[in-house]
């Protein structure tokens, strides 16, 4: 490895940092496939892609935290092995992660001082952070505790301790994910002040505003492997989305015949607060789900799905009875309990440690969600033998393949629990049914059941809610689809007059469809996959 | 294997204590007939390890609802010395009464029971209403139960005509744990450990509640989505167990002590948490782990006057055991990797 260079300037055609024939597998899954990336001094280089396109895999790569299984990493055109985070920082690269990594308890300069050698005093390292905070206008009190500060100045730590150590590529992993968008104006303009110095930055992000202002690069990640590169100025919203979603063009659905029941699900200006740091306020969300038809909310991870299901459930409460109702009955107030009462079901993302206790038998999973209205328990005490056989029929009806008779939920695979948490509920035949990524990390048939299971369900006469960020899902059972973005929710579009690329555009960030929806989707003049 | 683990951690226990009697320049062999053979050889000796083990079943037993719902209460020696306070305190005024006294005994066992519970409410509501750990607030708890005790008896409830020693009248027969049988030192209290052991088994196994219990600790998200309220879960399982140890105080005093003393416990409650933990939060193998642990209380005794061993090495071979279980819990579940070179 050569002198530590100054900052270069911007360099000639050979790239500061690449990556060719990046391949990474986790078992029989690939993550990465053959990514080719090339970062040049003084840019601001996009990475786009969908969750689960293998952004953030590519990005550990870069970072040292993850080895590929094949390719290379190379510096100004000689190959390096980043073995560790210590490796790539020593090479020059930096990165600002989307979670801090902060003690809440300890001071801005203490936190700063943790990755910093021991050498440096306590006065001249204030005196650095004053600096670095003067020449970027990244303004920060040392002495202040980092549990005082509001995420977008916690953020300027972390930019700090990244650029203390000199870097010369920046990795940014949704660095606006947490921030407001005042905050996200700001630091636009630090980021522009980096490049314009001639560090190379790398804009890992899924927010097209945010890329077509700020990148002059953009390589397009999908299922692991790079469709498409541009230079995002270029490009529209429509036709970036275009690409991050792999719009077919054309591919529309008959609509339903069926005449709809009765409204069964009804969210009314639905407004929550966001329940942490990292989570999302629900902004006057609304949406009707009659019986009979499967509603789907498209969006991209972390806009508010979580604290969306979590109060359609009960496990958060909406501020007023009637923002949310199950068959006419105000139920914004009531438990998880009483909202099954009423004949809801509720299936979770996350399947071990939420909708299912692991190191619990399934027969003991099955009271978890059926104890209070599954005629599980009799004055308090367990109907044992009914719980058995209610995971019996669950396990029959659903195809769930596991070992030994009631084996504990964290032995089965992911698909096959996931059949059975779907089971437990659909055989409560539930009124209102809420589901979020039904088939999130399930394999093709298991993923094939489900939804099959829910179009039957909806057929005789139930409301489903579908909450999902994978589109062919989204488009294959869904009558209707919202999108949810910034804990917003869009307008229902019927799925027979919508197109990917509409979707796909509202899910990054683009502004909302105006009702009626976007009639020229469907001419497929827009067409700009590849 | 995870009812082997136990025993094997037992062999080892036994096999380092012997290293460290050898290392003491006694026999091994001796020690080990004394520890664990001798008490159970007699009919006195078995019957104090059952009077031993009773107490530490019983608490163990109400801690392992809060263990297992992933809630710490420590404090169960201070639940145990409030439960004997204040039942002991109906005791003392009851000394002597004219009327039926029937009575006397039930009132001594709930207001020991309630004491307890209340006692153990204190932390659970800071716990539930302002997030303070349960840890330290039930831990420092106990030193002020230990000198409110410690108060009473050398104050207000003491006997005034005991020549100022620092200790109650000696309580009525109507006031004292009946004797099993004539002319032994079992008392009920026996009974009622092993009563609490057949309904803590039941209710964690058979009853919503314990379920309820499971799934918390099993993982809190689940239980939540199980519409679940972990607070009122917290000041149950809190309530159980302060309950439980203060029922065991006012058993220890109504029974073996029969008076109110500065000190009624020799760690019953801080023993317990071990106890609990050796059965594996299972109310059954509670007992056993009890019975395990009153056979070497009852043989390092021995084994002070026999062996001139001292009673510290009773209490190291307890603390080892306890860590031996622990790891041996670990190693089955998990394998070792040596990975050189990676730091974190």
């Amino acid at each position: 490895m050569e002198a530590k260079a100054p900052v270069p300037g911007r360099d000639g055609p050979v790239p500061l940092f690449a990556a060719y024939g990046i391949v990474k597998r986790f078992g029989s899954f690939t993550a990465n496939d053959g990514i080719d990336l090339e970062i040049r001094a003084g840019e601001i280089h996009a990475l786009l892609g969908e969750n689960g396109a293998g952004k953030s895999t590519l990005m550990k790569i870069l970072y040292g935290l993850l080895e590929p299984t094949e390719g290379v990493v190379t510096h100004r055109g000689d190959v390096v092995r980043l073995a560790n985070p210590e490796a790539a920082r020593a090479l020059g690269i930096g990165m600002v992660f989307q979670h801090f990594s902060l003690c809440e308890n300890l001071t801005v300069a203490e936190n700063i001082a943790l990755v910093m050698p021991r050498s440096l005093g306590p006065k001249a390292l204030k005196q650095k952070i004053a600096g670095v905070g003067a020449a970027y206008g990244l303004k920060l009190d040392p002495d202040r505790p980092v549990w005082s500060l509001s995420a977008g100045e916690r953020q300027r730590i972390e930019i700090i301790r990244c650029l203390l150590q000199e870097p010369r590529l920046i990795i940014l992993d949704e660095p606006t994910s947490v921030l407001t968008p005042s905050e996200a104006d700001g630091l636009f303009v630090v980021l522009e002040r980096l490049r314009d110095e001639g560090r190379a930055l790398l804009y890992i992000s899924h927010r097209l505003d945010e890329v077509r202002r700020l990148c002059s690069r953009a390589t397009i990640l999908r299922g692991g492997k790079v469709v498409g590169a541009c230079d995002p100025r270029q490009e529209s919203a429509r036709s970036l989305a275009a690409m991050m979603v792999g719009a077919q063009i054309g591919e529309v659905k008959p609509a339903s015949k069926k005449a709809l029941g009765r409204e069964r699900l009804v969210i009314d200006h639905l407004a929550l607060p966001a329940p942490g740091l990292h989570g999302t306020a629900l902004r006057d969300v609304s949406l009707t789900v009659s019986g009979g038809e499967i509603v789907a909310i498209a969006g991209i991870a972390g806009n508010g799905q979580a604290e969306l299901f979590d109060a359609l459930s009960g496990e958060a409460l909406a501020p007023k009875p009637g923002m949310i109702r199950i068959d006419g009955t105000a139920a914004g107030r009531l438990g998880i309990n009483a909202r099954r009462r009423l004949r809801a079901g509720f299936v979770p993302e996350e399947r071990n440690g939420h909708a299912a206790a692991p190191s619990l038998s399934l027969s003991d999973n099955a009271v978890l969600s059926r104890h209070a209205t599954g005629g599980l328990s009799r004055l308090g005490i367990l109907r044992v033998a009914a719980a058995k056989a209610l995971a019996q029929a669950v396990i029959g009806a659903f195809d769930v393949r596991k070992a030994g008779p009631d084996p504990a939920a964290g032995t089965l695979s992911g698909g096959n629990l996931q059949k059975f948490l779907v089971g437990r509920e659909i055989l409560a035949e539930p009124g209102v049914l809420v589901v979020n990524q039904p088939t999130w990390g399930v394999d093709a048939l298991a993923a094939a059941h489900i939804r099959q299971a829910l179009i039957d369900l909806a057929a005789r006469g139930a409301a489903i809610l579908v909450i999902s960020q994978d589109l062919d899902e989204v488009f294959e059972i869904a009558g209707r689809i919202a999108v949810l973005n910034h804990g917003a929710l869009s307008w229902a579009m019927p799925a027979c007059e919508t197109s990917r690329e509409a979707v796909g555009l509202l899910m990054g960030g683009e502004a909302a469809a105006e009702e009626p929806p976007l009639r020229q989707a469907r001419t497929g003049t827009l067409a700009h996959a590849r | 294997m995870d009812a082997l683990s136990p025993i094997l951690a037992f062999a080892a226990a036994v096999a380092i204590g012997g290293i460290v009697v050898a290392a003491m320049g006694r026999s091994p062999a001796a020690a080990f007939v004394t520890y664990f053979i001798a008490p159970l050889s007699e009919i006195w000796s078995l019957q104090e390890v059952a009077l031993k083990a009773a107490p530490l079943a019983l608490i163990a037993t109400g801690l392992a609802f809060c263990f297992r719902a992933n809630i710490w209460n420590i404090g169960a020696e201070g639940q145990f010395v409030v439960g004997g306070l204040f039942g002991g305190w109906i005791a003392v005024a009851t000394h002597g009464m004219a009327g039926p006294t029937f009575w006397v005994l039930p009132a001594m066992l709930i207001a020991g029971t309630l004491a307890g519970a209340a006692y153990a409410m204190i932390p659970a509501l800071l716990k539930v209403k302002l997030g303070v750990s349960e840890i330290l607030t039930s831990l420092m708890l106990v030193y002020v139960a230990e000198l409110l005790l410690d108060y009473m008896a050398r104050g207000p409830l003491r006997d005034p005509a005991g020549y100022n020693f620092p200790q109650s009248v000696t309580f009525d027969d109507a006031a004292r744990l009946p004797y099993l049988m004539e002319g032994d030192s079992l008392h009920a209290g026996v009974l009622i450990a092993l009563a609490a052991v057949v309904i803590a088994t039941f209710v964690l196994a058979r009853t919503l509640f314990g379920f309820e219990v499971r799934v918390l600790g099993a993982s809190p998200r689940a239980a939540r989505f199980a519409g679940f309220s972990d607070a009122r879960l917290t000041m149950a399982v809190f309530a159980i167990s302060g309950g439980a140890a203060g029922l065991a105080g006012i058993a220890e005093v109504a029974g073996k002590i029969g008076q109110l003393q500065p000190s009624i416990s020799p760690g019953y409650g801080f023993t317990a948490i071990i106890v609990a933990f050796l059965g594996r939060l299972s109310p059954v193998g509670i007992l056993v782990a009890a019975l395990v642990i009153a056979l070497t209380t009852i043989g390092g005794e021995g084994a002070q006057i026999d062996l001139k061993l001292p009673l510290d090495l009773t209490r190291a071979f307890q603390g080892l055991l306890l860590a031996l279980v622990l790891g041996a819990d670990a190693l089955s579940r998990y394998q070792v990797r040596l990975v050189p070179g990676v730091v974190r």
